[in-house]
């Protein structure tokens, strides 16, 4: 009874929103112009890594802090079990996990330096820099994190901290992370590439902690 | 020919959402949770958004499925013992 | 009718099924799954509706990026909640919603 009910009620939630949906006019304010007309002074040729790390940063700056608010809660509830014992892994994965993880570092790397003109950036660098910590645990080569020693707790901070660092020495320019135009380019990077080493090691520690 | 493949890309996507919920066996759930996150993926580059299909099939395909994955071997493993 | 717009229709039916699915499973694990359809489903309307006349724009994608990172720490957040509460209790459900089922 319940279930027909909450099912009757999602499908006509869902009939109303479609509805609402086509009726919807045309938005008034063009926010793909108005990205395109400050891109010159953004300090980066692509419009998303623009939008992500100039025009709206603070969502960036918000979101790197709730990873590091997410770990440190992972930490807090994660049981200290007995340490496993790594199960004996198959040659073959270890074999192509050692391949992998190299090429998987140059990709990342790669990523992050083409976020700057094509698509890529930091999150999907940090992503496969963090699958690549992934795949050598699951592959036997990288034991799991008990806890985090004193170069990691800096590793995990660093991100958030060089980030929220700019965004204070900005602020006796002006505006919160109103880049200066000839600046922009250089402190883009440097957050960037700040960021991509926190969120991978952030991404894998969700992981590696818990396993 | 854009329109079919569209139209056939969002049935699938929810084809597969509506299998991951009602699926009995949540290993298989799992599976087809990541199933759900590659043609998400393939969304993701039909609405012209490389960078989020980047993201999705890094992030939302291989690092969510290992974390459920590895959920379910805990969970499993406990019970078996 | 463009891709934009498929896909956001799209986007409400997982979203009204990822809640129904919050609502109505009580396996821990199907909810948390369940929840990443919704997130989903949000990020299908958010995408599709501002591109519904065909042209790319890159602040939703931004904010959807966002948002993708967001939802993993979500997930894995709820994970370890959920495999704590399997170490405490054993159970894979709320208590409530065992107790529940135990009496119907």
């Amino acid at each position: 009874m319940k279930r027909f009910a909450v099912a009757l009620l999602a499908a006509l939630f869902a009939v109303a929103l479609i509805a609402a949906l086509l009726e919807l006019p045309a938005p008034a304010v063009d926010l793909p112009a108005a990205v395109g007309a400050k891109m010159a002074e953004s300090g980066i040729a692509h419009p998303v890594t623009a939008v992500l790390l100039n025009f709206r940063g603070y969502d960036t700056l918000l979101e790197i802090g709730v990873l590091l608010l997410a770990l440190i809660v992972v930490l807090a509830v994660a049981a200290r079990e007995e340490a496993k014992q790594p199960a004996v892994a198959d040659p073959v994965l270890q074999t192509l996990a050692r391949i992998a993880a190299p090429l998987m570092l140059l990709a990342a790397v790669y990523l992050l330096w083409a976020g700057a003109f094509r698509p890529g950036g930091a999150f999907q660098a940090g992503a496969v820099l963090a699958a690549a910590a992934v795949l050598l645990h699951l592959a036997g080569l990288a034991a799991a994190w008990q806890k985090p020693g004193k170069c990691l707790r800096i590793g995990l901070a660093a991100g958030f901290l060089v980030f929220l660092a700019v965004a204070a020495g900005l602020l006796v320019e002006g505006a919160l992370l109103q880049y200066p135009p000839a600046w922009a380019g250089a402190l883009i990077l440097l957050i960037e590439a700040t960021l991509t080493v926190s969120l991978g090691l952030i991404l894998a520690g969700l992981f590696l902690f818990l396993s | 020919m854009g329109f079919a493949f569209d139209l056939l890309l969002a049935l699938a996507l929810l084809w597969s959402a509506w299998r991951t919920l009602a699926t009995p066996d949540i290993f298989r759930a799992v599976i087809l949770f990541i199933v759900f996150g590659l043609l998400l993926t393939l969304v993701w580059s039909r609405l012209a958004a490389p960078d989020i299909a980047l993201a999705e099939a890094a992030i939302g395909a291989g690092l969510t499925g290992a974390l459920l994955l590895d959920a379910i071997g805990v969970l499993r493993g406990r019970k078996k013992s | 009718m463009t891709s934009g717009l498929i896909f956001a229709c799209a986007g409400v039916v997982l979203f009204a099924m990822g809640t129904a699915g919050v609502v109505l499973l009580d396996h821990l694990l199907r909810r948390i799954l369940a929840f990443n359809l919704m997130g989903s489903g949000a990020f299908l309307v958010l995408i599709g509706l501002a591109q519904r006349d065909g042209m790319p724009d890159p602040v939703p994608q931004a904010m959807v990026l966002t948002g993708i990172v967001v939802a993993v720490a979500a997930t894995a957040l709820a994970l370890a909640l959920a495999r704590r509460l399997f170490a405490l209790t054993g159970g894979y459900g709320l208590p409530q919603s065992e107790a529940k089922d135990g009496n119907d």
